[in-house]
């Protein structure tokens, strides 16, 4: 008797620490910086929006983790070799193109309604009307028609010759959105959408997970698709919750009431994740992925000092970059030669950077007509001193560290610098938009993989009154080098003229600098131990587009 | 009575209406329009799109034109679309309408009891020992940022002693009375501390000046008990003037609010407005303020209110 209560205890504990286990286990909450304003995916980007729905609603080609093109709900990728995109000529004379998009079967949307075509020529539609209110055109804008062959089979008519052929967004669910987008029109389909009104209908979410619980706008539970026909996601339950301070954020996470911060941006900032891989080196697993994010610094070419390219060059050769990466980013930052980053196939080898050389610097100025003068700072013959104002975004903590020590790099070389600090949205709203800085202005940009630099390079791309402040080639750099390359990556299918292309734009910017180029930023990804096959990628295709594959320890 | 409310209804109405025009207009000089956080991060976008999309949101026209546009929408119930939500603006507001007067009224209950409680205590033995705890005290509350006394309350109670949540407002799946409880009390004592050490210190003053009144004398000299010449002789006088700084206090709370929801995750009109006015998001930000500034207004009516009820000879 007394035997068989001990072995009925043993086996009750032993359930009761299993049943623990499971429950302590089979949730993973992730702490964010900011929430979205809206779930409607082509409206209104925002780095967090985009990772919330990585979860859920995949593209339907993506760039993995090793910065190649892939299918994520397509059978293969549209290209010449498979005969899957021919040129063809438009009505005005003008030359487009055919893709054929094959769609992988047995793909459905959270309700059990199969992922077809119709949703293809649906998303189509909408993201091609001018008055949908679609922020990003990337993909929609240049498809003129779908001409539906099968469910799964279908040809886009581009109106445009375009390298980006193989690029395909996500796609909207026709047999929920169709009808709404019918009734309320294109104007106010965006109000009356359920991505905005009812973003928990399972129908609206394609991915392994679904948006099941959307809380006090800051929480969003997902659970896994049960018409998910990929790979069957381990983890049961994530939860994402905001905590919009990122000094909370980080004591949220060492309370242990969220498990990660994502490093994409949307979690703790770049010196908070340096800090804590530094002061709890053993607490979680600590990634630095290389991304696209680009530091640089812009300069004004309508100022005639800034207008010689010596003097660029000297700015450039004066900066310490390899201190600054040690001493301000533990050495993880690296340094940049060119605007596109060195894990980018494109990126060019070739391409001639300029070293930290003091001396070197002061031979350009020199050169340039700068020589020393009263209080060690240059004055050229007519007397005017060498000045140039600097700005950045206030409250950057890091970046207005680094701004000091370049100020004090450049001093040392006879430059004055004047700092202007403005809050971002004044830098950017007006500022840069209006191109009425006079000087250098730091920021960063990050752009998706291989695409097109037209926006910030395009002589066409100068913000103006004309073209309604369009385009952010806030410099004003006009290169026909640049121009031509431009052209050639965005309309030549041929990858290797588009290669050249690269080569071109990339040797034409190192040696005019209409730009300073600083360093490509990295990605520090704070991964909790239990958690396994979370892969960063570094681009803006986000490593929760692959979130099935990640595994909890029990 | 009747009339002095109907008076007051009418002048908040025209507070309102100078406030609408007046913040309408300031977010219209801020630097940016509403799409250039869109546009920033949207690469590829055409001259063309800006226009078109300038067009959909309604940016192309001049801003007193789209504020009259708003005003009379507003005038007939139709608050608009949020810019930034893409649904109607009272079905954002509302919540985080709930979630901020639920922070403020608790904050403030607490506050106004505790002050009450350490400013009388402090005022019977003025220079005593218990005065000086609770002076220090208050200066201390008086002196202590917001945000640091909210991240110091996170990093003892939740990083350290694991006690509370961090932040948030409940619990995945729980979402109890008990569950969302504790997620307040960090908040509410945070805001509460912020708005005590000030209220202590009005009502410390207010209550040696008024014990020291020939009527408190009086009152004294009849016999009447140490407790009822304070609660009832005293206090009374004493809270004419406290009540006006409490009434006024509600526009700070609102900001103490902010930083609390921001620094606990708490999901509220403060966070709300300063998100919108960052994306111009026009008709969120000014239907937000409107709000806060009706609260104030309603807060000092009712302070008027009280005024005449806590002082027969005060006529409304």
């Amino acid at each position: 008797m007394r035997f068989r209560l001990l072995r009925v205890a043993c086996i009750a504990a032993t359930l009761l620490a299993t049943t623990i286990q499971v429950h302590a286990r089979d949730t993973l909450t992730i702490g964010l910086s900011s929430f979205p304003t809206q779930f409607h995916p082509a409206a209104d980007p925002e780095a967090v929006k985009s990772y919330i729905e990585g979860f859920a609603l995949r593209p339907v080609t993506a760039f993995d983790a090793t910065w190649h093109n892939t299918c994520l709900l397509c059978s293969e990728l549209p290209s010449q070799d498979a005969d899957t995109v021919e040129i063809e000529e438009r009505p005005p004379g003008l030359p487009g193109m055919a893709v054929t998009v094959k769609l992988r079967g047995g793909l459905k949307w959270g309700d059990g309604v199969p992922v077809t075509t119709k949703d293809l020529a649906f998303t189509a539609k909408v993201g091609h009307d001018p008055q949908s209110g679609f922020a990003n055109t990337r993909t929609w804008g240049k498809v003129e028609s779908v001409e539906i062959i099968d469910d799964l089979t279908a040809i886009m008519h581009l109106d445009e010759v375009s390298s980006e052929f193989d690029r395909i967004d996500q796609l909207l669910p026709e047999h929920l959105e169709g009808p709404i987008y019918e009734k309320a029109g294109a104007v106010e389909y965006l109000h009356q959408s359920l991505y905005n009104r009812a973003p928990t209908t399972p129908g609206l979410w394609n991915g392994p997970f679904l948006l099941s619980q959307i809380s006090n706008n800051n929480t969003v539970v997902l659970t896994p698709n049960p018409y998910w026909s990929g790979t069957k996601p381990q983890i049961q339950r994530i939860v994402l919750r905001a905590v919009e301070n990122t000094a909370s954020l980080l004591a949220t996470l060492m309370a242990g009431d969220v498990d990660m911060t994502p490093g994409e941006g949307v979690g703790l900032s770049v010196d908070q994740a340096l800090t804590l891989a530094r002061t709890q080196p053993t607490k979680f697993d600590y990634v630095f992925r290389p991304s696209l994010g680009f530091d640089h610094i812009d300069l004004q070419l309508d100022n005639p000092i800034l207008a010689d390219v010596r003097v660029r060059r000297a700015l450039l050769a004066a900066i310490d970059r390899p201190t600054i990466t040690v001493k301000l980013f533990d050495g993880k930052f690296q340094l940049a030669d060119s605007f596109v980053s060195p894990l980018e196939p494109i990126f060019d080898k070739g391409v001639e950077g300029i070293s930290y050389d003091p001396s070197l610097a002061r031979k350009l100025l020199a050169q340039a007509g700068w020589q020393k003068g009263p209080g060690g700072i240059c004055h050229d013959a007519q007397g005017h001193r060498l000045t140039v104002e600097f700005r950045t975004s206030a409250g950057a903590k890091l970046r207005e560290l680094m701004q000091q020590v370049i100020q004090s790099d450049w001093k040392k070389v006879c430059v004055e610098t004047v700092i202007h600090n403005e809050l971002p949205r004044a830098l950017f709203g007006e500022t840069l938009k209006k191109r009425i800085f006079t000087g250098a202005v730091m920021y960063a940009w990050s752009f998706p993989v291989q695409s097109s630099p037209r926006q910030i390079m395009g002589s066409d791309q100068v913000p103006t009154a004309e073209n309604n402040y369009s385009g952010t080639n806030y410099p004003d750099w006009h290169s026909d080098v640049a121009d031509q390359a431009i052209k050639t990556i965005e309309t030549e299918i041929d990858p290797a003229k588009r290669q050249e292309a690269w080569q071109a734009i990339q040797r034409a910017y190192a040696e005019d600098l209409p730009s300073l180029p600083l360093f490509h930023r990295v990605e520090i990804h704070l991964i909790p131990r239990f958690l396994h096959g979370l892969v960063p990628t570094g681009h803006n295709d986000i490593s929760v587009l692959w979130a099935e594959d990640w595994r909890m320890d029990p | 009575m009747r009339g002095f409310i109907l008076s007051r209804l009418g002048q908040s109405a025209l507070v309102l209406l100078v406030m609408s025009f007046v913040i309408y207009g300031l977010i219209g000089l801020m630097p940016g329009d509403p799409l250039d956080v869109m546009l920033a991060s949207t690469p590829g976008v055409t001259a063309e799109g800006v226009a078109r999309l300038r067009a959909i949101y309604g940016l192309d026209q001049p801003l007193m034109l789209r504020y009259f546009h708003w005003l009379v929408a507003a005038l007939q119930g139709d608050f608009g679309y949020s810019r930034t939500h893409s649904v109607p603006v009272l079905e954002v507001l509302a919540p985080a309408l709930v979630t901020t007067c639920r922070l403020m009224l608790i904050s403030f209950v607490l506050a106004v009891t505790l002050s009450f409680l350490l400013g009388i205590t402090a005022a019977l033995r003025p220079g005593g020992w218990l005065d000086g705890v609770i002076s220090l005290g208050a200066f201390a509350g008086i002196s202590v940022p917001v945000f640091w006394l909210a991240l110091m309350m996170i990093l003892v109670f939740a990083v350290e002693l694991h006690w509370l949540p961090a932040s948030g407002a409940d619990t995945v799946g729980d979402g109890s009375l008990l569950d969302r409880a504790r997620h307040l009390v960090m908040p509410v004592a945070t805001l509460a501390l912020a708005s005590t050490g000030g209220f202590t210190r009005f009502i410390r003053a207010s209550m040696i000046e008024t014990l020291r009144m020939d009527h408190i004398r009086t009152a004294r000299a009849r016999g009447n008990p140490p407790w009822r010449v304070v609660m009832v002789h005293a206090l009374r006088n004493a809270m004419i003037p406290v009540l006006t700084v409490i009434a006024l206090s509600f526009g700070s709370l609102f900001s103490g609010a902010l930083l609390t929801e921001t620094m606990f995750g708490q999901p509220g009109m403060g966070k709300l407005i300063y998100d919108a006015i960052l994306a111009n998001d026009f008709n969120l930000a000014l239907s937000g303020l409107l709000f806060a500034t009706l609260i104030t207004l309603l807060a000092n009516l009712a302070a008027d209110l009280a005024y005449a009820w806590l002082d027969p000879r005060i006529k409304l």
